[in-house]
């Protein structure tokens, strides 16, 4: 029974979110308790399945499951040459993105419990959070364009509602409307693209297209609006100025999870750079370029906006948009010399496994700083460096997370941070020495910004206004906790999560035959 | 350039209509508005892939031996995406209404408080 089940994974990882946030609205009349279980429930089975899926896709291959069909498996029709269903192609950079998001929302879930309790309307937000999970790992698993902007669009949808949660105040609900706007053009961006392709080759799955795909000037445009919707819904310079908004202004708990969300746009981005254009293109040189210059725009303005900054979430809020660009960095190396067998065995593939390996770090550290500054709101009432002070004496455990998570962000031993930061700077080194140093300088800077931001909120004297503080609720531990603790074992055991994880990532993204052959057949 | 490509032109007038709104307006509901035109001309680029010149509807049972059919796969990604963007007008004006009741106006510039 359970091998049987096992075979709708794919499905499973995104119905389950989808329908328990349905389901809300009527398990939140049972009561608070119930919601909450209800909540908890939801978001654990979804990350078992997404573990069932991780296995099966590390130990059986990428797995192809087609909606509708008479076996899931059956990716052609027979009698025809290509595919007609909606698709999810699951491969190793798939699971390896679902992976990293369900273990945020996890956390997140459990640290929601209190954190947002005594607000109002919190059976609209757990079924809106549900939604967003639903949406960001859709994206993440599918292999139809068209289904792509449909799961775009949702977690666009749910996370602007989110953003504009805390509608007592202005400020959440004008972050909210520039999140939705900028998403749904970018979405919209998305979908001219897919018509494009659609009208040239009459396909809507990624690997049909790709194995149709002759790049010539439409099919050029299309890439255009592709990487513009999608660096921009990633939160990359020049088009990041929403990120900053909405991160400083929604929910922290809300914030934490958002990051994962502009990482399921970043995933796209590379999968239409590799797996759908890929060697397809005269030369992947240039659209390696193009991305490797996202990623030093967004390192470096991201960190020199952040530092004058005093509200520390949106001082976090600009660090998320400057790691953005290691992830680019180093993905961009590896598409540059994508197509030098040499080069790309010597270093590409090394650099794309830092840029990747550096997407669940900075999910896991930017959540858990996220959370911090959270912890710190719930306590003081206030996100303002200039006022807090001394929160160290009264809250040693959040302190603690703290440190970690900004250790990490710096790219200090023996956290994650440094072990995908080393990867890049060693690989993108043999790239262009330049690049590297780059980079280096951004952490330097980096960990000046935090160091401001643990001795503002943290240390010093302890406060009048604060002497009555104390650590947060259990709960919000628990989740911090969580992020913590993945923080110290990736960085204390880099190679083991290499090796598993982010190698076969890696190698399946700049695999594109592979991709193909898994939906179209050797042919 | 011929009639066929009429659809076209209007796709690209009503794009380029909308996001002069986008950019340049000042008032919320207009740029709403212009949203909407925007999802609008999307949408009539969608459905206007599927045309085949002489093409009829694509009911399968009721077509008429080997006349060709227009394309039925644009017509459905035209209705998702019309519910989407049902959705976002909907949540862009009750947003409106949110900002409205905040801060008196629906002028933008006296509106934007976040900065920096």
């Amino acid at each position: 029974m359970t091998a049987n089940l096992a075979v709708h994974a794919p499905i499973l990882v995104v119905a389950v979110p989808l329908l328990a946030a349905f389901a809300t609205p009527l398990v939140s009349r049972l009561g608070e308790a119930a919601r909450k279980t209800w909540l908890i429930l939801a978001v654990a089975a979804t990350f078992l399945w997404v573990l069932v899926l991780l296995d099966r896709v590390l130990n059986l291959g990428p797995q192809v499951y087609v909606f509708g069909a008479t076996h899931p498996g059956l990716a052609l029709p027979s009698g025809l040459r290509f595919p007609v269903r909606i698709i999810f192609e699951v491969d190793a950079m798939s699971a390896f993105m679902v992976l990293s998001a369900s273990l945020v929302a996890l956390a997140t879930a459990v640290y929601s419990l209190r954190f947002m309790e005594g607000s109002d309307g919190l059976d609209k937000f757990t079924s809106l959070f549900l939604l967003l999970l639903a949406g960001m790992l859709g994206m993440e698993l599918t292999g139809d364009a068209f289904n792509f902007f449909v799961f775009l669009e949702v977690s666009s949808i749910a996370a602007s509602a989110l953003v504009a949660f805390w509608r007592q105040e202005p400020e959440p609900a004008e972050a909210g409307f520039k999140y939705l706007l900028l998403g749904t053009f970018g979405a919209l961006l998305v979908l001219v693209a897919v018509g494009i392709l659609y009208g040239r080759y009459d396909a809507l799955n990624f690997a049909s297209l790709a194995a149709q795909l002759r790049v010539g000037p439409v099919e050029k445009l299309a890439l255009a609006l592709l990487v513009a919707a999608l660096a921009m819904k990633a939160g990359a310079v020049p088009l990041h100025f929403v990120t900053p908004d909405a991160y400083s202004r929604a929910p922290a708990v809300v914030t934490a999870i958002l990051v994962s969300v502009s990482q399921a746009s970043l995933y796209g981005l590379f999968r239409v750079a590799f797996s759908l254009y890929g060697l397809n293109l005269p030369s992947t040189a240039v659209l390696g370029w193009v991305i490797i210059v996202l990623g030093l725009l967004s390192m470096f303005v991201g960190v020199t906006m952040a530092i004058p900054q005093h509200d520390v979430k949106r001082l976090m809020a600009y660090h998320a948009v400057s790691q953005t660009g290691y992830m680019l960095l180093g993905v961009g190396v590896g598409l540059a010399v994508l197509a030098d067998p040499v080069a790309f065995r010597e270093y590409g593939l090394k650099a794309m496994e830092g840029g990747i390996f550096h997407i669940i770090n900075h999910a896991m550290y930017k959540g858990l700083l996220f959370l911090t500054a959270g912890a710190l709101f719930y306590r003081t009432g206030t996100e303002d460096l200039n006022v807090m002070g001394g929160l160290a004496h009264r809250m040693r455990f959040t302190t603690v997370c703290f440190m970690i998570g900004a250790a990490a962000i710096a790219g200090l031993p023996p956290f994650n941070g440094f072990a995908s930061k080393l990867l890049i700077y060693e690989s993108v080194y043999r790239f262009n020495p330049v690049l590297a140093v780059i980079a280096m300088v951004v952490s330097i800077l980096t960990l000046a910004s935090f160091v401001k931001v643990f001795q503002s909120a943290f240390l010093g004297p302890e406060l009048p206004a604060y002497r009555k503080v104390e650590e947060v609720p259990a709960g919000m531990r628990v989740g911090m906790g969580v992020l913590a603790a993945v923080v110290v074992f990736f960085g204390l055991f880099p190679q083991l999560i290499v090796n598993t994880l982010v190698s076969p990532a890696a190698q399946a993204l700049a695999q594109q035959a592979v991709y193909i052959a898994q939906v179209m057949g050797g042919r | 350039m011929g009639i066929a490509d009429l659809p076209l032109v209007a796709v690209a007038a009503m794009l380029a209509i909308g996001v002069y709104g986008l950019l340049f307006e000042r008032n919320l509901i207009k740029i709403a508005v212009a949203m909407s035109v925007v999802e609008s001309g999307v949408n009539l680029f969608l459905v206007s892939l599927g045309y085949r010149q002489g093409g009829t509807a694509p009911i399968y049972t009721m077509a008429p031996e080997g006349t060709p059919m227009v394309l039925p796969t644009p017509q459905a990604l035209t209705l998702t995406s019309i519910v989407i963007g049902l959705a976002t007008t909907a949540f862009l004006l009750s947003l409106i209404v949110v900002l409205y009741r905040h801060y008196g106006t629906l002028d933008v510039r006296e509106i934007r408080r976040l900065r920096g």
